[in-house]
């Protein structure tokens, strides 16, 4: 008895050690998604003041670029907008969230119902917080950058250099950057923002700056600190974004490492 | 029985929407729920409470999104339980004479700390799952242990019943 139920749990917890295996015991169900849904409509009023805040800046940023863009003048470029949109975005709530565990998830109020799919991005109105891994028609659970299993790819605003975006477990708001070349030039609050690689977050989202770096020497790349721009700790509303074109993006790129098998 | 569902409930709830969002220091989370599997009747069936624990901490396990590690840490603390009551209150746990809210305080403690020692040790080492991080598992062990004790110790002291 004990030996089997022990067995079991070790195995789930393996599974939930491995990226991207679905895992099979998960917050968002119709369980604790509901208890957390009730939790978060009574705690959600404490923290209101700031959450205004936080959003009325952001609102005040994308004004900015708008009536800066020039896109206001004509209505022939709000159309083609629309019509063009390759990125589409929808909100959610994040009812649960966890920040002081290595492993940590968030449980947002939104599932299959709302057209989301697993592998969308999720953001806050200042960066990147992570990556939708599990679904049920109402709620998603959503790996956060604060994971060690997690990875994205990122890279310099101002120079293109890429690398890996991961967590040591320490710091809630310090993530790491490895695979930075040798050859790139690192400074002290350069700006990092998501690479649109990897058909998951579109290009130029932003993640942190750099906290502090250090390179070994003979070592060709930099290990570099990045003091994030979102507050993990108390993140509430946030953006799914989906790319039109990732399907097919996702099906060359697979038939091509197939050919190279 | 009834008495039973309902602390099993309790916890549950108490755990999730209350304890884990503690974060003390950043990243010091008191567990309350083993607090079930420690009462639990005496004479109960064994089975029964390793069963009753796996399902406990899976449904902590669903709340947090973190696979099987409480649900393995509460499954060894049910099935080592009957040494750590031996060794805590003597031989005579198993003649029914004995029970726990009766039992001197010290000794009490002493089986409180050595059952979230070893439930604490389990789960952070499930979770973090990192031989090179074994100062953090015990560093973790160490501080959320000793919160959750002091936690249960006052949650027996206020809660207590003759009849535990």
């Amino acid at each position: 008895m004990f030996a089997l139920l022990f067995f079991i749990s070790f195995v789930l917890t393996i599974n939930s050690h491995t990226y991207h295996k679905s895992k099979v015991v998960t917050s968002a169900n119709f369980l604790s998604g509901g208890i957390y849904s009730i939790k978060s409509s009574i705690t959600d009023y404490f923290d209101l003041h700031q959450q205004n805040m936080t959003l009325t800046e952001e609102n005040n940023r994308l004004r900015t670029l708008l009536f800066n863009s020039g896109m206001m003048d004509s209505e022939m470029a709000l159309d083609s907008m629309v019509l063009d949109s390759n990125y589409t975005f929808v909100t959610a709530q994040v009812i649960n969230n966890s920040y002081s565990k290595t492993k940590n998830n968030l449980t947002l109020n939104r599932g299959s119902n709302d057209s989301l799919k697993i592998d969308m991005g999720v953001i806050s109105p200042q960066g990147v917080v992570g990556i939708v891994v599990s679904l049920t028609k109402n709620y998603a659970s959503v790996q956060s950058i604060l994971n060690s299993n997690s990875q994205v790819v990122a890279k310099f605003k101002k120079s293109n250099h890429f690398g890996t975006l991961v967590w040591d477990g320490k710091q809630p708001n310090i993530v790491q950057l490895i695979e930075i070349p040798r050859l790139a030039s690192v400074v002290l609050g350069d700006t990092i923002v998501t690479d649109g690689k990897s058909t998951i977050f579109p290009p130029g989202i932003m993640i942190g700056k750099v906290h502090n770096f250090d390179r070994e020497e003979g070592d060709d790349y930099y290990d570099i600190n990045i003091e994030l721009f979102t507050d993990m700790t108390s993140v509430k509303h946030v953006y799914l974004v989906s790319q039109r074109d990732a399907p097919e993006i996702k099906e060359l790129e697979k038939t091509v490492e197939d050919v190279e098998q | 029985m009834l008495v039973n569902i309902v602390r099993f409930i309790t916890l549950i709830l108490v755990q999730v929407l209350l304890l884990n969002h503690v974060n003390f220091l950043g990243y010091i989370n008191p567990y309350i729920y083993p607090l079930f599997i420690l009462i639990f009747p005496l004479k109960g069936n064994k089975g029964l409470l390793i069963f009753l624990s796996f399902i406990l901490g899976l449904t902590i396990d669903m709340f947090e999104d973190s696979g099987g590690v409480h649900a393995a840490a509460s499954v060894f603390i049910a099935w080592i339980r009957p040494v750590v009551l031996k060794y805590s209150f003597g031989v005579s746990y198993k003649l029914n004479t004995l029970k726990i809210s009766t039992a001197p305080l010290s000794k009490q403690i002493i089986y409180i700390i050595i059952m979230v020692f070893f439930h604490h040790m389990m789960l952070f080492s499930m979770e973090i799952f990192n031989v090179n991080h074994i100062l953090l598992i015990l560093k973790s062990t160490l501080f959320s242990g000793i919160f959750s004790t002091i936690i249960m110790v006052i949650s027996i002291l206020l809660f207590s019943r003759k009849n535990i």
